[in-house]
């Protein structure tokens, strides 16, 4: 296969909100910056995030980012490092107001000042009582984000390549990282972008699940790369689910139905709620309701032909309030449902949303390993943000809003650190590893003559209905064990998958195949290291932990606070401390997670 | 299929992979149904509908509110009808 290479000094992959904002420190700083995106920059996943960006600016009421940090560290259940939640907590206001000067169009209070909103989980005065953090732009606050982004990178001159698929990382025998191969969707050429800095900015993988809130592009295309060149991946095996997702097809059915006086009923019509939390029942956290759903399933009183979902019943409201109060649910429920919500009550069920681990960085936005009796040494020349990376600031289970304040935070740092890295230590490009090329073109080659191999939109299905089973949102010893083995398997057929379509303008068939390739290592990272996780912390939580006074709630403080690190090389797994000492305030002690 | 062809549909195709999973759905479900017989007029409709943002875009598809032009009209009502709803 031929390929050309073309120069840059940084190659960013990844167009949403964390490549976006890296892209800006760099191209402002005067650096040649490519941005490889397989969308169009605004269409990437960001814009569906609605709730807004967390920061303690305290227009409304007084607000601190040491409380902030707080109520960060606790949403993690204490796996996030507090180094890293310091730094993003602190940074918040920065970015806000850089943001708000690259013309985002945040809601405002009469006085001029952005308006600010409570959300689920940020507190006043160290978890005293609600406050008002969030900062949002109607409901499009991320698609406002990238807008005003993007025109930020068109004034600096930011060089983007739209329709770009990224392929592998080019990494040599030392570790070190000069660039990525990728393919033009349009032409099917390959390039190879040699790069003194590379940053991924790719997103989540939440398609590695069958039920999952994300859009088709987030196949973790950046997690497959980093893995495949030898980064492990940092605690895979927490992902957030949303309790309400339309079943069958993953459209979020947002929390206000429930708070509007929406029931959750079994096959039975039981308002199975109120056995399992009898003072919240409907409204009770997330992790609580999702978990009493897959009981409900799991013990056979799932309702439909398969018994595999749940009713989100809400028929006893008068319709105009739902069409009022809950605009879009009319229409959801009768798009993806084939249900008229007025009149028959919602399939639903837990829906996986939002990946906290990734690539594993410190909170400068390098991309660390552990090498030479360290954990975590920078890999020279590598960098990411954003949902692709683990910082790690939401460990177990991330805050909303946190979210949009991680990319702009962690993708402002990525960009500095590379800007810095450039002026000072990384004056000449390294000479690319031929034979990291050659193992990608090998790759794509044998996707091009694969015979009688694997239909990929059938290994895809079998993929996603594994996780779902075996490692979804409550989580069972003997299930676990065999969606590794199940997965392994898989694996072997993604590794033969075939394409019958062999053209080379905009192949979707060639591309789904090259996603799946990453969605698999994903996937693996992910069964593999909850299977070894033998405790309940935040999203991550097993029938087999037990509750009792050195393990409440199943969390295992004494064996399991550390961060898993999965390498696809033999499947193995290592471990790393967590950070416990932030950067300027004294740790934020252990203590139960509850509300 | 001819290869002109071919690679206008697949251009499509990939235009189709939006940012919101709604519309994702919507757009699988209608190139089940209609791959095989969109002609150009159609491709036209659904090519203009495509530059859309994704929120106005899904406005439209979820009826929130109409399309001006009829073209695009008309192939909004084939996204409306070969929404997952009409398999059920």
């Amino acid at each position: 296969m031929t390929y050309t290479v073309r120069k840059f000094d940084a190659v960013i992959v990844g167009a949403g909100g964390a490549g976006l904002r890296a892209a800006i420190q760099l191209s402002e700083a005067g650096y040649k910056t490519a941005v490889l995106t397989k969308v169009f920059p605004t269409r990437s996943h960001t814009v569906a995030a609605q709730g807004g960006v967390a920061a303690s600016l305290g227009n409304s009421e007084e607000d601190h980012w040491h409380w902030h940090m707080y109520d960060t560290v606790k949403g993690s259940d204490w796996l996030g490092d507090q180094d890293a939640i310091e730094f993003m907590c602190r940074k918040a206001n920065e970015v806000v107001v850089e943001l708000e000067h690259y013309g985002m169009p945040f809601d405002r209070l009469d006085n001029g000042k952005i308006y600010q909103r409570p959300f689920g989980g940020h507190m006043s005065n160290f978890g005293e009582k609600p406050v008002r953090r969030s900062c949002a732009a109607a409901d499009r606050t991320g698609h406002a984000m990238l807008h005003a982004m993007y025109q930020r990178n068109v004034k600096v001159n930011t060089q983007f390549f739209v329709e770009w698929q990224a392929l592998d990382l080019v990494r040599d025998a030392e570790g070190d990282v000069m660039g990525v191969t990728a393919m033009d969707m349009e032409t099917g050429e390959i390039v190879v972008f040699h790069a003194k800095a590379t940053i991924f900015a790719t997103g989540g993988a939440g398609r590695i699940y069958y039920s999952s809130t994300n859009a088709f592009i987030n196949t973790g295309d950046g997690v497959g790369m980093a893995a495949r060149a030898g980064i492990p991946l940092e605690d895979m095996e927490f992902w957030q689910f949303h309790p309400t997702g339309v079943a069958g097809a993953g459209v979020l059915i947002t929390e206000g139905v429930r708070g509007e006086g929406g029931i959750l009923r079994n096959s039975a019509g039981e308002r199975f709620m109120e056995r399992y939390a009898p003072n919240a029942k409907d409204l009770a956290s997330r992790d609580v309701v999702s978990r009493a759903m897959t009981t409900e399933i799991n013990e056979g009183r799932g309702c439909g032909p398969n018994k595999d979902y749940v009713l989100l019943d809400i028929t006893h409201l008068p319709p105009e309030t739902i069409m009022k109060r809950l605009p879009g649910i009319h229409e959801i429920g009768i798009q993806f449902a084939g249900v008229d919500c007025l009149k028959e009550p919602l399939p639903v069920v837990p829906t996986c949303h939002y990946q906290m681990g990734g690539i594993p960085t410190n909170y400068s936005g390098q991309v660390v390993v552990p090498k030479g009796g360290k954990h975590s040494e920078p890999v020279l020349g590598f960098y990411a943000a954003g949902e692709c990376a683990c910082a790690s600031v939401h460990g177990a289970n991330r805050l909303g809003t946190n979210s949009l304040l991680d990319l702009l935070v962690f993708g402002k740092s990525a960009g500095e650190t590379a800007v810095n890295d450039l002026k000072n230590s990384v004056k000449a490009h390294k000479p690319l590893a031929q034979d990291a090329i050659d193992r990608s073109l090998a790759r794509v080659d044998r996707l091009n003559h694969q015979k009688d191999g694997a239909d990929v939109h059938e290994t895809r299905l079998a993929m996603q209905r594994t996780m779902q089973k075996h490692a979804g949102v409550f989580r069972f010893k003997d299930m676990l064990a065999e969606g590794v083995s199940r997965i392994n398997e898989i694996a072997g057929q993604v590794a033969q998958t075939q394409i019958k379509d062999k053209s080379m303008v905009f192949n979707t068939a060639r591309i789904e195949a090259l996603e799946l390739d990453n969605l698999i290592e994903v996937a693996k990272a992910t069964i593999v290291s909850a299977n070894a996780r033998t405790e309940s912390r935040g999203a991550h939580v097993r029938d087999d932990a037990v509750d009792t006074p050195e393990t409440p709630d199943g969390r295992d403080d004494k064996n399991w606070l550390k961060h898993t690190l999965w390498y696809r090389d033999g499947n193995r797994l290592d471990y790393k401390p967590v950070q416990m000492k932030p950067m300027s305030v004294d740790t934020i002690e252990l203590k139960k997670r509850a509300y | 299929m001819d290869e002109d062809r071919k690679a206008r549909i697949n251009r499509l195709k990939w235009h189709c992979r939006r940012a919101l999973l709604e519309l994702d759905l919507v757009f699988d479900r209608f190139w089940e149904r209609y791959e095989d017989s969109l002609d150009e007029q159609g491709e036209a409709a659904l090519e203009s509908l495509l530059e859309l943002e994704d929120h106005d875009l899904w406005a439209l598809v979820s009826g929130r509110e109409a399309a001006d032009d009829h073209r695009q009209a008309a192939m909004i009502e084939r996204l409306r009808e070969v929404s997952p709803a009409a398999n059920f």
